[in-house]
């Protein structure tokens, strides 16, 4: 685990990391968490159909690769990507639209809460069978690879994926080709409802599993935004400098079940409250204030993002359906879906 | 017009988009130094070399999922999946990741991309190596299929596959690698979703595929001299996008439909174009619709038994001979 935040502690906020930075890690976070808080309340108005998986307690992750990935990098994640989809850039409006079902909605109401994508952003799918999206990561890193553009592309997926056989191709395939793929592991310790070290070999899911394909064995603390920052960076420079792949184990938390579906009773008593202990905004406000950046600036900030995801909601909610006409198409690049002359 | 094989139209239709194209890669198991297990890729890594022909290990989920991954970024990725029964260890990659994403995404993502697999029975090979499975690739909203039976057709198509900006898959039925048949010199790009006319008859309309199309070629040879029967035999080539004005079009002009296919029997994809048929055609009819397929049973492997169990030109003849005469 990381030490950042005694080590830092009363320490300027300019150091490798610095300020701008730091804030933007912070701002970062908290779009993921009021965004996300917000679809929670729209689930609860019946706004939202369908089912969700929230990245609640587990924002640093994405939020810190967000802030450390070029522009033109590419993100794949899962279904539950919400945050890694807005922590690239996409509209809050255009994520919440497509949790509602509305026109507005990143992909027209098509892909729904599992698949958020927004290629102009370089968010390239949100991937909802277990383990696919590995190997498509991999093949986004070889395109790169290929052109000579130094793009990385970050796969993020669950402790549960690294039991399913498409982790396994997909990372010996990456380091055989040595592609600028890095691979995240956000382990929150429960697979779906089970405990992860109930149904694996290993205690680390992931990093355990690093040295059979020659990789080292990388496991952060996950709730703590400047250590993903620090590996996210190192491991993406090594990357885009043709060092070739990193896999790397995020130590986190969900606060709420696995979906919308399930209100994780599986949980031993007084372990969420640890865990909200050591949530990862309240951990990080505490170390700004610690760093010296003022009150004043933090809840600018909050009140700020709270605004954004005001009016998102209020453009996704003024939002129409879908228009029918689109059923039919973008089956095709012709824009169609006809099958036969 | 050269005279080439099936296997080097392979080779051939490749080499003319990699030569033509610098984002065209390929892939797959064995393809680059060995030059592929059925000999349809010899030539294409020294002609191209290691960074765009590349092998993989076995592992077909990467190496599909990596031609996706590419194709969403830029390249045209050829893979190679080596026997098309393997095609069911990377079914999520093609049926739920390759093929949906253009249409989940509202158009987002684009997917050009071509999986080239060796279809279809003739080689002994048994159950999990010869099935023919191309009519499983026709039920995915979003993959085209393609099925070629001659030389020619298998150079034009890959061709027009590579070009194409859908995912398209090229069945090549493995027992005809061997086969010679011309084909023109030059730049050869064809047309997905284009049947063609073989022969025209007046009392029956033969609709095939692949392997399919040689025995009902040589069966209507048959019928006409030894029962006096005419028929048309309609090449299929495409499955979607499918010729379906072509084939409505042949099948009025006789009044009968036989379709012969190497699937086994329940959603082989005659069933569709006897639906379809059925449909739109139904007043043009003289009789029932005849599907010949391969009965619903995994493939034997001894040849006396493959042989009984995929449609023969004996077994054409004579269940057209019974069912119109």
């Amino acid at each position: 685990m990381d030490s950042t935040a005694k080590r830092k502690k009363g320490a300027p906020a300019d150091d490798d990391i610095g300020r701008d930075i730091r804030l933007e890690l912070f701002r970062m976070q908290l779009e993921l968490r009021l965004c996300e808080k917000r679809a929670y309340d729209l689930f609860l108005q019946n706004l939202i159909k369908g089912t969700s998986h929230l990245s609640l307690g587990q924002e640093a992750i994405a939020a810190a690769f967000g802030v450390a990935m070029r522009p033109d990098d590419w993100t794949f994640c899962t279904y539950r990507g919400h945050a890694h989809t807005l922590a690239r850039g996409a509209s809050m409006s255009g994520v919440l639209g497509e949790l509602m079902g509305r026109e507005c909605g990143l992909l027209g109401g098509k892909g729904g809460s599992m698949h958020l994508t927004d290629v102009s952003k370089g968010a390239m799918g949100s991937y909802a069978i277990i383990g696919a999206h590995l190997p498509v990561a991999a093949g986004a890193a070889w395109s790169a690879q290929y052109r000579g553009t130094e793009q990385v592309a970050v796969c993020f997926f669950g402790d549960g994926t690294t039991n399913i056989g498409a982790f396994h191709e997909a990372l010996n395939f990456a380091v055989v080709w040595k592609l600028p793929v890095i691979f995240v592991c956000e382990n929150n310790l429960y697979m779906e409802y089970t405990p992860i070290h109930t149904v694996t070999a290993v205690e680390h899911p992931a990093a355990d599993r690093a040295a059979a394909y020659g990789l080292e064995k990388v496991v952060v603390d996950g709730n703590d935004a400047d250590a993903v920052y620090r590996t996210a960076t190192k491991y993406m420079a090594r990357a885009r400098q043709g060092g070739g792949p990193a896999l790397i184990e995020c130590m986190t938390y969900r606060h709420s079940g696995h979906s919308r579906a399930d209100p994780a009773k599986y949980r031993p008593e007084g372990e969420l409250e640890k865990w909200l202990e050591r949530d990862p905004i309240k951990i990080y406000r505490e170390r700004l204030l610690g760093l010296g950046i003022v009150e004043a600036t933090l809840k600018d900030i909050e009140d700020d993002v709270m605004q954004q995801v005001n009016e998102a909601t209020e453009t996704a909610k003024a939002s129409p359906p879908p228009s029918l006409d689109g059923i039919e198409q973008h089956v095709w690049a012709d824009g169609g879906a006809a099958w036969r002359n | 017009m050269a005279e080439l094989t099936y296997r080097d139209a392979v080779a051939a239709g490749i080499a003319q988009e990699m030569a033509r194209d610098e984002r065209v890669v390929f892939l797959g198991e064995d393809i680059a130094a060995a030059g592929g297990v059925f000999k349809a890729t010899v030539g294409l890594l020294d002609q191209f070399g290691p960074k765009r022909v590349r092998d993989t290990p076995i592992s077909e989920q990467a190496i599909l999922g990596a031609a996706m991954g590419a194709a969403m970024t830029g390249l045209r990725p050829i893979a190679e999946i080596m026997f098309s029964d393997f095609l069911a260890v990377c079914w999520d990659i093609v049926a739920n990741e390759i093929a949906k994403s253009r249409y989940m995404t509202n158009g987002q993502v684009e997917v050009p991309l071509v999986i080239r697999t060796a279809n279809g029975a003739g080689s002994r090979f048994g159950a999990q190596h010869s099935q023919s499975v191309e009519n499983w690739a026709m039920m995915i909203p979003g993959i085209k299929v393609v099925a070629p039976a001659f030389p020619a057709d298998v150079k034009g198509l890959i061709a027009a596959a590579v070009r194409d900006p859908d995912p398209v898959i090229v069945f090549e039925q493995k027992s005809l690698y061997p086969m010679k048949g011309e084909v023109p010199e030059g730049e050869l790009v064809d047309e997905l979703g284009k049947a063609r006319v073989l022969r025209r008859g007046k009392d029956c309309t033969i609709v095939a595929l692949a392997l399919m199309v040689h025995r009902a070629l040589a069966a209507a040879e048959i019928l006409e001299k030894e029962h006096g029967i005419s028929c048309t035999v309609v090449d299929v080539r495409s499955l979607v996008p499918l010729d379906t004005v072509t084939i409505l079009a042949e099948v009025a002009a006789t009044g009968r439909l036989v379709t012969v296919e190497e699937n086994p029997r329940l959603c082989g994809w005659g069933a569709e174009i006897a639906s379809i048929i059925a449909d739109e055609c139904f007043w043009e009819l003289d009789g029932p619709i005849i599907r010949i397929t391969t009965p619903h049973i995994p493939l034997p492997s001894a040849d006396r038994l493959e042989d009984a169990t995929i449609p023969s030109v004996e077994r054409i003849v004579r269940e057209i001979v019974e069912k119109i005469d």
